[in-house]
């Protein structure tokens, strides 16, 4: 038995770590309102504790409600302001295969934006009619599979646009293409590196190139104005150029514009480093984003069923907003330490490897228990020995037993992506499901996972062929 | 495995018993050092833990007395006492 858990008796006080707190009169809170330290038990009913033991920590736990509700509400807060709207999981925000499934079983279509991205589209069971294509870097074998599986295509750049057309040439069709837009809404940095510009007239002049190519067909208007958008009124602009310009297209060179795809960026309820305010009162709802695009779009495509045209579907890529809180890492202190300069900090089991959002994000760090004792400053780091490697800079939390967890908040974008196994495995993550079953939906990686690509070169076979090297260290004295 | 008698902690790492008993303590916790000029408030545990230094400066004994009357290993307190020594140096003046 660890000597730690020694029986408890009853007769005995409970022991709490003891703590100073320096009293500085005046001296305003510089961590904004003082922080009410509450705490988690569960998740969906589902104890932590138990979490932790049959699955171990850090852990990631999804909540497959909690994910359903987010779409469902984030659905019917456009579909009840437009009629013709359709979402593309991004999957660059969380492509674990249960995640995309459940989001695929709402009725969301795939969007992807590279080769990897489209063959796990398919291999999960979307077909290629229901994947939309993004991205810069699209190769030519995965663009000619897209191709034959009438996947919808976002050209970003002329090279792309020749490559298709060969390609359409190649397999006698006409394929219907979309191109993707970038242009100044006054609100965001434009992300003018991808696709063609509508100021210039550059987009124009790519409409009038497909206009006249025998094998495409322009039916589509994409564009993504950046992630983490705080500002509604952006997304208006947004809506309103693109309107424009597919008037514009229509009026000049006969196409029809079948959907006008907005993007992803709507902000999800986690607290930007950069920003002061608490999330809760910076963050829009997802109705005032749907408001915003909803209205415009009313407005600007009133006059298309005079015409008997239909007004386009609208098209959103929406990520972090569906998925972010609807996971989190539990993660367990595993010493605590004191800084030279007094502060307090605690080495956690889960660093930057696993929340690469951390570096942007202040992630919600909550006990699991009651914890007594004052909050005081605390530091949160990482387990891998670099000095980049901190969970949190500055948290209010009451000391810290060693194998206490702490549940950290909305993480469901990003990181199950672009975390690394970087000194450390990869933890299991799980999913809550309906009656409390817990699935595990990408298992902890072992020694074999991470080494099963390497090879070895004969030669290289032993690491000391000539017999172990000197035990210098235990000569020396 | 240490002998968890022999903590290794030197009573070096202790303010002065002079320097602590200077210290004005009321019984919420409230400290004042009419030494350095800070005020600090302890907690509970920190209060006993002032207590038992003002008296003796020997950590066993301390870690050993608390231990009869708190549930807590012998470890986990160490740690804890060690932790709480580093910053009370913080805040008690020596003069
Ligand atoms: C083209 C495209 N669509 C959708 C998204 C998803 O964005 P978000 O997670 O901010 O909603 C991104 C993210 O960068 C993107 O580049």
């Amino acid at each position: 038995m660890d000597e730690n858990n020694q029986m408890s008796d009853k007769n005995k006080k409970d022991w709490v770590k003891p703590t100073i707190t320096p009293l500085r009169s005046g001296l305003l809170n510089k961590f904004g309102k003082s922080q009410n330290v509450g705490w988690v038990e569960d998740i969906d009913g589902i104890p932590i504790t138990g979490l932790i033991e049959k699955y171990k920590s850090p852990l990631f736990v999804v909540s497959e409600k909690r994910l359903r509700s987010n779409f469902q509400r984030i659905n019917r807060a456009f579909t009840s302001r437009y009629p013709h709207v359709l979402f593309g999981w991004s999957y660059k925000t969380n492509y674990l295969g249960a995640v995309c499934n459940v989001l695929h079983q709402e009725g969301a279509w795939a969007e992807v934006v590279s080769e990897f991205e489209y063959h796990k589209a398919r291999s999960l069971g979307v077909p290629g009619h229901c994947i939309l294509f993004n991205g810069p870097f699209k190769n030519r074998t995965i663009l000619e599979q897209a191709v034959k599986e009438d996947a919808h295509i976002h050209v970003d750049h002329l090279d792309e646009l020749f490559a298709l057309e060969e390609i359409a040439q190649a397999a006698n069709k006409k394929v219907d293409i979309t191109i993707r837009l970038n242009f100044d809404t006054g609100y965001t940095e434009p992300w003018s590196r991808f696709g063609f510009n509508v100021e210039s007239g550059q987009a124009m002049d790519v409409a009038w190139r497909i206009h006249s190519s025998e094998n495409l067909n322009l039916t589509g208007l994409h564009s993504h104005i950046g992630t983490f958008v705080l500002e509604p009124k952006a997304y208006s602009n947004q809506v309103r150029i693109m309107c424009g310009f597919m008037d514009e297209i229509e009026r000049r060179t006969g196409s029809i514009i079948k959907y006008i795809d907005i993007g992803g960026g709507f902000a999800s309820l986690n607290a930007l480093q950069s920003i002061y305010l608490p999330p809760e009162q910076v963050v829009p709802s997802i109705e005032q984003y749907a408001e915003a695009v909803c209205d415009t779009l009313l407005e600007l495509t009133h006059e298309r069923e005079a015409r008997g045209v239909q007004r386009p579907v609208l098209v959103l890529e929406t990520g972090r907003a569906i998925v972010d809180d609807a996971e989190v890492l539990i993660s367990s202190v595993f010493a605590n330490k004191r800084l030279p300069d007094g502060r307090r900090a605690v080495v956690m089991d889960a660093g930057v490897n696993l929340l690469f959002t951390s570096f942007w994000y202040n992630h919600s760090a909550t006990p699991t228990r009651f914890l007594s004792g004052k909050p005081e400053e605390t530091v949160l780091y990482g387990p891998l020995c670099m000095n980049i490697d901190v969970m949190r800079n500055s948290v209010m939390l009451p000391p810290l037993d060693v194998g206490d967890a702490l549940v950290f908040g909305s993480v469901g974008a990003y990181n199950n992506t672009q975390w690394m196994q970087f000194i450390e495995y990869r933890p299991n993550v799980v999913m809550v499901q309906k009656d409390k079953i817990v699935s595990v939906i990408r298992k902890a990686e072992c020694l074999e996972d991470v080494t099963s690509l390497e090879s070895m070169p004969e030669t290289l076979k032993i690491p000391f062929p000539n017999g172990e090297p000197d035990n210098l260290l235990s000569k020396h004295t | 495995m240490v002998d968890s008698e022999q903590t290794g902690v030197t009573s070096s790492s202790i303010p002065s018993a002079e320097s602590l008993r200077r210290l004005a303590i009321s019984e919420s916790g409230f400290v004042f050092d009419p030494t350095s000029g800070h005020h600090f408030t302890v907690n509970e545990t920190g209060l006993v833990l002032l207590r038992h230094l003002q008296q003796n400066q020997d950590l066993s004994s301390i870690l050993n007395a608390v231990t009869q009357e708190y549930n807590v290993s012998h470890r986990d307190l160490e740690r804890d006492v060690l932790e709480f020594l580093s910053l009370l140096r913080e805040f008690v003046g020596e003069q």
